[in-house]
């Protein structure tokens, strides 16, 4: 039995060894596929679009870094538009933050009737798809409400979610403690207190996942931004590197610019972060 | 010391007017009531609306005037919007299937052991799953550029094959969709089956081993099974996903040019009601999209569920 195992083994570590290469070889590829045209992106924004449409095309970074952003600045307000980005996705980031963790914290640790109904409804309501309320969304926040064009119309209706709720939910009950609670209440703390003092501080790493799950979601999103902020200025990055694609499309030098600068900041804090991003945004798909 | 306690239950006394299970009552309702504000205006009213509006003819801005069922007519009788379903299922099925595949061998070869620089190749593969749908886009429509000097179209020539007309051929504009998305989101689903596969215990492959078990024995009756959950996960998502493709196929085929050869469903919705202002056939085309979706998520359901429980008689 065991020189058996010991055979199996053996035998495992040869074909490693033979196999290894080959493994290597599929890792590699994958990662050249995935990586390409990131640096592509890279030597489209530094050379010139003359240099980037021809045979054979450019494939190394050239010197044309600082035109082509100029360009970007002289067609649209790249930095306009990076900061209401900014804006948007922090509010909303934070907005979230506070209504979701003291929903979650009300229906993991406050007993109050009908609890476990209401719970039901908020998943139930993680069903209803977006697309059904589009376009009665737009009127009632562009016609009705007033809003289009300004940016409370896309952080406003994003202030709470099902999800960010439900993820609270599954923390705080987890992570805290009822005795916590109990001499608290005890000690004579209203429920906010308890809430602002004790659940806040002991949650922290759920801040950061969530926080990183809307963050993302946010700042990426296009289809509501785009019909809410149709203008040329004052928009989100999104829709105005749409808008510059639209107006521009043959100058990819300029084009690839304004993508790589909008994109970088990104990458680079998704660099440093790498292992809590990953962890964040899978976690949180998979227990959703 | 006793003394202390009274005082201090006196001052809670004093401090509230209602009971504990009041007051519990109260700030319980008040903690989750942003959330039932919001999504009452935000999503249920929008909602109910959609299906009223379905049934009027309005530009937006005149009077609303009942249409009764002629926007179904409208859309059931316009051969563009068949193509846009046909467009949706076909994008969906060629990206989701090879895409979960791919997924499935990354996170397998990644998982095994005495292999280096794993961190490395996790996060290349993660990366384009962070960057945004405008973006990767905006990318690919260069490297997919129409022109002889588009990246793939000199790879096409070089090889000694034609040139391709990628966003105005019937099959370029899927072709060059289809890989986008494949792209931005084979490392997601990597990284959910590795996750997987690390939370299987090792115990499981060691007794297999020691039973005479092949590789593949053991990829067919210890892994796959165990990776059900996330491979239904991943399935579920993709299904759903494509089925709301629409800012991909939009910036591809830039403003104004929706073609009818890359047309979604939700595409076709934006444009009767952004592009032409027909708002109760765009929300009667929304109608349709809701119940197709519902439609395919139960299938969904039902074919995941099924097949679990026969696996598990075997």
């Amino acid at each position: 039995m065991v020189k058996e195992y010991q055979l199996g083994l053996e035998k495992r570590r040869k074909s490693l060894s033979v196999g290894k290469v080959f493994l290597y070889l599929i890792l590699f590829i994958g990662a050249l596929c995935s990586l390409f045209p990131f640096y592509w992106m890279f030597v489209m924004a530094t050379n010139p679009t003359h240099l980037i449409a021809s045979i054979p095309p450019a494939v190394i970074p050239g010197s044309h870094t600082i035109e082509n952003f100029r360009n970007v600045l002289n067609r649209i307000d790249f930095f306009g538009s990076m900061l209401n980005s900014l804006i948007v996705s922090a509010a909303v980031t934070f907005g979230q933050l506070f209504l979701c963790s003291l929903a979650g914290y009300s229906f993991a640790k406050i007993r109050f009737p009908g609890k476990k109904v209401v719970f039901a409804i908020v998943l139930g309501t993680m069903m209803v798809p977006k697309q059904l309320g589009l376009i009665p969304s737009y009127i009632l926040v562009a016609k009705w409400l007033g809003w289009l064009g300004q940016l409370q119309s896309v952080i406003i209706p994003y202030l709470v979610g099902a999800f960010g709720i439900f993820w609270m939910n599954q923390y705080i009950k987890e992570a805290i403690h009822d005795e916590l609670i109990d001499s608290a209440k005890i000690d004579g703390c209203s429920n906010f207190r308890i809430y602002y003092n004790i659940v806040v501080p002991n949650i922290l790493p759920a801040f950061a996942t969530l926080g990183i799950i809307v963050f993302m979601q946010v700042w990426n999103d296009f289809m509501w931004p785009m019909v809410m902020l149709p203008q040329l200025n004052n928009t989100t990055i999104m829709v105005a590197l749409r808008n510059l694609n639209d107006l521009h499309a043959s100058d990819y030098g300029m084009i690839m610019s304004g993508v790589f600068w909008a994109t970088a900041p990104l990458i680079v804090i998704f660099l440093s972060f790498n292992r809590l991003f990953i962890e964040s945004l899978t976690q949180g798909a998979v227990k959703g | 010391m006793s003394e202390l306690v009274t005082q201090r239950q006196s001052g809670l006394q004093k401090k509230y007017r209602f009971t504990e299970a009041k007051r519990n009552a109260i700030s319980g309702y008040l903690y989750i009531a942003p959330f039932f504000i919001l999504f009452a205006i935000f999503d249920i009213f929008p909602m109910f609306f959609s299906f009223y509006l379905g049934f009027q003819k309005w530009n937006g801005l005149g009077e609303m005037k009942f249409y009764g069922l002629r926007n179904f007519e409208l859309i059931f009788t316009d051969p563009i919007f068949w193509e846009s379903i046909w467009n949706t299922f076909i994008i969906g099925i060629i990206s989701t299937v090879p895409q979960l595949i791919m997924a499935i061998i990354l996170a397998f070869v990644l998982n095994s052991r005495l292999l280096r620089f794993k961190n490395f190749f996790r996060v290349s593969y993660f990366l384009p799953y962070i960057t945004s749908v405008v973006a990767v886009t905006l990318i690919f429509k260069i490297i997919f550029s129409n022109h002889e000097t588009g990246l793939v179209n000199i790879l096409l020539n070089y090889l000694g094959f034609k040139s391709i007309s990628w966003t105005t051929s019937y099959w370029g504009i899927k072709v060059a969709i289809t890989i986008m998305i494949i792209w931005r989101w084979v490392g997601f689903n990597t990284i959910i089956y590795l996750a997987g596969l690390q939370s299987i215990p090792n115990e499981l492959y060691e007794a297999a081993t020691i039973d005479g078990a092949s590789q593949v024995q053991q990829l067919r009756h210890i892994s796959i099974p165990l990776l059900r959950p996330a491979i239904t996960f991943t399935v579920f998502t993709s299904t759903i996903g494509s089925l709301q493709l629409f800012t991909e196929p939009l910036i591809f085929l830039t403003k104004n040019s929706i073609r009818q050869e890359g047309i979604t469903m939700v595409l076709y919705l934006y444009r009767d009601a952004f592009e032409r202002s027909n708002f109760g056939k765009a929300s009667a085309t929304s109608i349709v999209l809701f119940l197709i979706i519902v439609i395919v998520a139960s299938l969904n359901y039902y074919l995941s569920n099924t097949i679990g429980t026969r696996k598990r008689r075997d």
